[in-house]
């Protein structure tokens, strides 16, 4: 009854092409940014930034990274967590060796740098498809992982291999180090996510964005109309790769502070982003962030209900919480295979109808 | 969905505050995890000696100590959680039990201003003081252990490892890197040449580490391992008929638990440990009255008195030492983490000390000071004898070679100072 398309009146092609059509949907894009921007930096804490937000935030950009590789153009990766850890490296020897330099601009070089690697290991891609391309990219991550263990130069040649983070500014305002606080830190993942993903979009509906798909959904297909597979397989692999490289050097230099490559940017983080995109929804912008929040703040909700709010040890907590959400990802997948966006779809259209359905 | 679980987060964590007051010592613990089981030991003795000063004491110094559990399952994104939760709770100290995690907590520390207390594990060059200003890591560190491990050597072959060669078998992470540096140097030091054989975490891998141990034939082994791995080191070690007695790990890599896997064919298996083995000791008498009878034991009391449990109530002694200094040194018994610190850094255990508690030569002497954060860094030696199914402990504890550590953790401190932009305070 509110929520329609009647009485919204579009008088150019421009208007008619919006990412959100609908005035209520607007209205609430523009709600959210708006709280994002304008309340949240005032009354976050350090708890809410280093526990919620600030790790939301990050993997949402790493899997609107994967979602570009995954789900827009097909190619299925194991590799992300390899790539963040680029990423993660490519910022700290940026930012040990060129010190002056602001931080913003070398977080976006780790990205460049991680778009080259991701790119070089992409080539397979043109071969091989599937399964066999996710077993290339496993390489990947096995290899970069072990290569950021075994040559020193990576890591400054510290005695226990661990990277750490020191303070840089942005405007006068620590973003990195121990002393950044807790606005400044949400602040700049905030902005690097919004931006990202508003390149996303945009990317995604242009004409890049169709090649990748048409790639996605009939290889041989897309390159009988003139889609090159070179150029179309290779930019996916760049572009996802920038997003997951920056992903990892916020991980790294904004969120952590200090990384060990092994721990932190192990197969398991390729597993977990990998299923933020599953669950959120292959192929698409909100999916990708349905689905960081779903991985990464419902665990924490569940251990502030069952530790703090209802007092049980904290070893059957954990184990409790392993398997709720893993039963609630295999619920989820059961009733939606298509993820948190499609629901999310779903809702929106049976809202059109409301209360009169046919 | 976005909007709805931040809601429901606040709601959580809005009630989930403990109360203020009295003395909070989080306990960032971790029982689950491939490390969970030996994570489970360490936080039950934690827990345990403090639940004894308060039920015998009424606390320290008649402050009730709460210790709050936080589950970090070894990993350091859920550290860094666990910190940000407990830390405006009133809390005094942290002992992650992790060295990923307490290279993540160190630059917080000094920000937050609160002690961090690593014994046997994290940053070695946290020894220095004038940099590190808010970590302990006494009584012994990673290198304290290395060189105890080769004085011990040298010992057996009558002062000289002059073309030995010793394989260190590590945990390729932050923790098994730490004493690489410290072998290499004495090995160049005492003529030995040192073989490095990285294991990936959690270790359950290592069919080609012993592989070319086997084809080796490395006259020592030295392990630091932790978690799964030592006992599938030690049973890979058993299949290759690896003499036990020529094993030696780090005190992670010596506990019951990782030699009883391997049963019978553990037996002279050694490893390094700062603090004493068995029930042998008055303060059990104590323990079983006031905390294991009435069930107030940390689940149930069933690790009391194994090697792991024995080490998390040596961290939780030390602790409790340098509560009752910062308050006998502020005249208060509601201390701040400042006052602690300086309580650790006039802190001094004496063996007439460790008698009174209940725990004679339990650990070595522990004398701190404002540039001397970890201690002397003695360590002994104890050997798994299988039938008896217990450690015993065959060496005094040791002096490591200070000659060469002060200067290699001069030279790591000097570089996180530099790295960090931190001046050296003056002491």
């Amino acid at each position: 009854m509110i929520y329609r398309e009647a009485g919204d009146f579009k008088t150019s092609y421009r208007a008619d092409g919006q990412t959100f059509p609908i005035r209520l949907d607007r209205w609430g894009y523009y709600a959210v940014l708006a709280v994002a921007f304008g309340i949240i930096p005032f009354v976050i804490n350090d708890y809410w930034a280093n526990a919620v937000l600030v790790p939301f935030l990050i993997y949402a950009i790493a899997a609107l990274g994967l979602n570009i590789l995954t789900g827009y153009a097909g190619q299925v990766s194991l590799g992300t967590g390899g790539f963040m850890a680029v990423g993660a490296y490519a910022v700290y020897k940026l930012m040990t060796s060129f010190p002056d330099v602001s931080i913003l601009i070398h977080i976006l070089l780790a990205g460049g740098i991680t778009a080259g690697v991701g790119v070089l290991f992409g080539l397979p891609s043109l071969r091989i498809k599937g399964f066999y391309l996710a077993v290339a990219t496993l390489a990947a991550q096995f290899f970069l992982v072990w290569l950021f263990n075994k040559v020193p130069w990576f890591y400054n040649y510290s005695a226990s291999g661990q990277i750490t983070a020191p303070t840089r500014e942005v405007l006068g305002f620590a973003v990195t180090g121990p002393a950044t606080s807790a606005p400044a830190k949400y602040l700049v993942c905030l902005v690097l996510a919004f931006l990202l993903a508003w390149v996303a979009r945009n990317l995604t509906r242009g004409s890049i964005g169709r090649k990748w798909m048409a790639i996605r959904d009939m290889d041989i297909a897309a390159e009988i109309i003139g889609v090159d597979p070179l150029r179309a397989k290779l930019s996916a692999f760049a572009v996802s790769s920038f997003f997951i490289g920056i992903a990892g050097a916020l991980l790294f230099a904004v969120y952590l502070g200090a990384a060990e490559v092994g721990e932190a940017f192990g197969i398991n983080k390729s597993f977990l982003v990998l299923f933020m995109i599953i669950i959120g929804g292959l192929g698409s912008i909100f999916g990708s962030f349905a689905g960081a929040a779903f991985m990464v703040l419902l665990p924490v909700l569940l251990k502030n209900v069952l530790v703090g709010n209802l007092g049980w040890p904290t070893d059957l907590a954990a184990h409790i919480e392993l398997m709720i959400v893993g039963a609630l990802i295999v619920t989820f997948l059961i009733v939606e295979p298509h993820g948190l966006a499609r629901l999310w779809r779903l809702t929106k259209e049976k809202l059109r109808l409301w209360p009169f359905p046919h | 969905m976005k909007l709805t679980f931040p809601a429901l987060v606040a709601a959580a964590v809005m009630a989930a505050g403990p109360v203020l007051a009295d003395l909070v010592v989080p306990n960032l613990s971790y029982r689950t995890g491939p490390y969970g089981a030996n994570g489970t030991q360490y936080a039950d003795g934690f827990n345990d000696y403090f639940t004894l000063l308060n039920e015998r004491d009424g606390g320290i110094g008649g402050q009730i100590v709460q210790v709050p559990e936080c589950e970090t399952a070894y990993n350091t994104e859920k550290g860094v959680e666990c910190y940000e939760a407990t830390k405006d709770t009133g809390a005094l100290i942290y002992n992650p039990l992790s060295t990923g995690i307490t290279y993540q907590l160190i630059p917080k520390v000094a920000v937050d201003k609160k002690v961090l207390y690593t014994p046997g594990y994290g940053r070695t060059s946290a020894k220095n003081g004038r940099v590190f200003e808010w970590v302990f890591n006494a009584p012994a560190n990673y290198w304290d252990g290395a060189s105890v491990a080769v004085k011990y050597l040298l010992d057996q072959n009558e002062g000289s490892l002059e073309g030995k060669t010793i394989a260190l078998v590590y945990h390729n992470s932050a923790y098994g890197k730490e004493p690489i540096r410290t072998l290499q140097e004495l090995g160049e030091k005492h003529g030995f040449s040192l073989t490095e054989l990285p294991v990936e975490a959690p270790g359950q891998e290592q069919k080609s580490q012993w592989l070319q141990i086997r084809r080796e034939q490395p006259d020592y082994v030295i392990m630091y391992g932790w978690g799964v791995m030592n006992q599938v080191a030690i049973q890979e070690a058993a299949n290759i008929r690896f003499p036990m007695e020529n094993f030696i790990g780090i005190w992670w890599a010596g506990s019951e638990i990782d030699v009883q896997p391997a049963g019978a064919a553990a037996d002279g298996y050694k490893s390094l440990t700062f603090n004493g083995v068995g029930m042998d000791y008055p303060l059990y008498d104590d323990l079983q009255t006031h905390v294991i009878d009435p069930g107030k034991a940390s689940q149930g009391g069933q690790h009391v008195g194994s090697a792991v449990y024995s080490r998390g109530m040596y961290a939780a002694v030390v602790i409790a030492e340098a509560i009752r200094t910062a308050q006998e040194m502020a005249g208060t018994a509601e201390i701040t983490p400042e006052q602690l610190r300086d309580g650790f850094e006039n802190l001094s255990i004496t063996p007439e000390r460790l008698e009174e508690i209940g725990l004679p030569d339990f650990g070595p002497e522990i004398a701190m000071s404002c540039e001397n954060h970890g201690g002397s860094g003695m360590a002994r030696l104890q050997q798994w004898d299988a039938t008896a199914g217990q450690w015993t402990l065959i060496t005094e504890f040791t002096e490591p070679d200070q000659e060469v550590l002060s200067a290699l953790i001069e030279e790591d401190s000097a570089a996180y100072a530099a790295e960090a932009g931190i001046t050296p305070r003056d002491c």
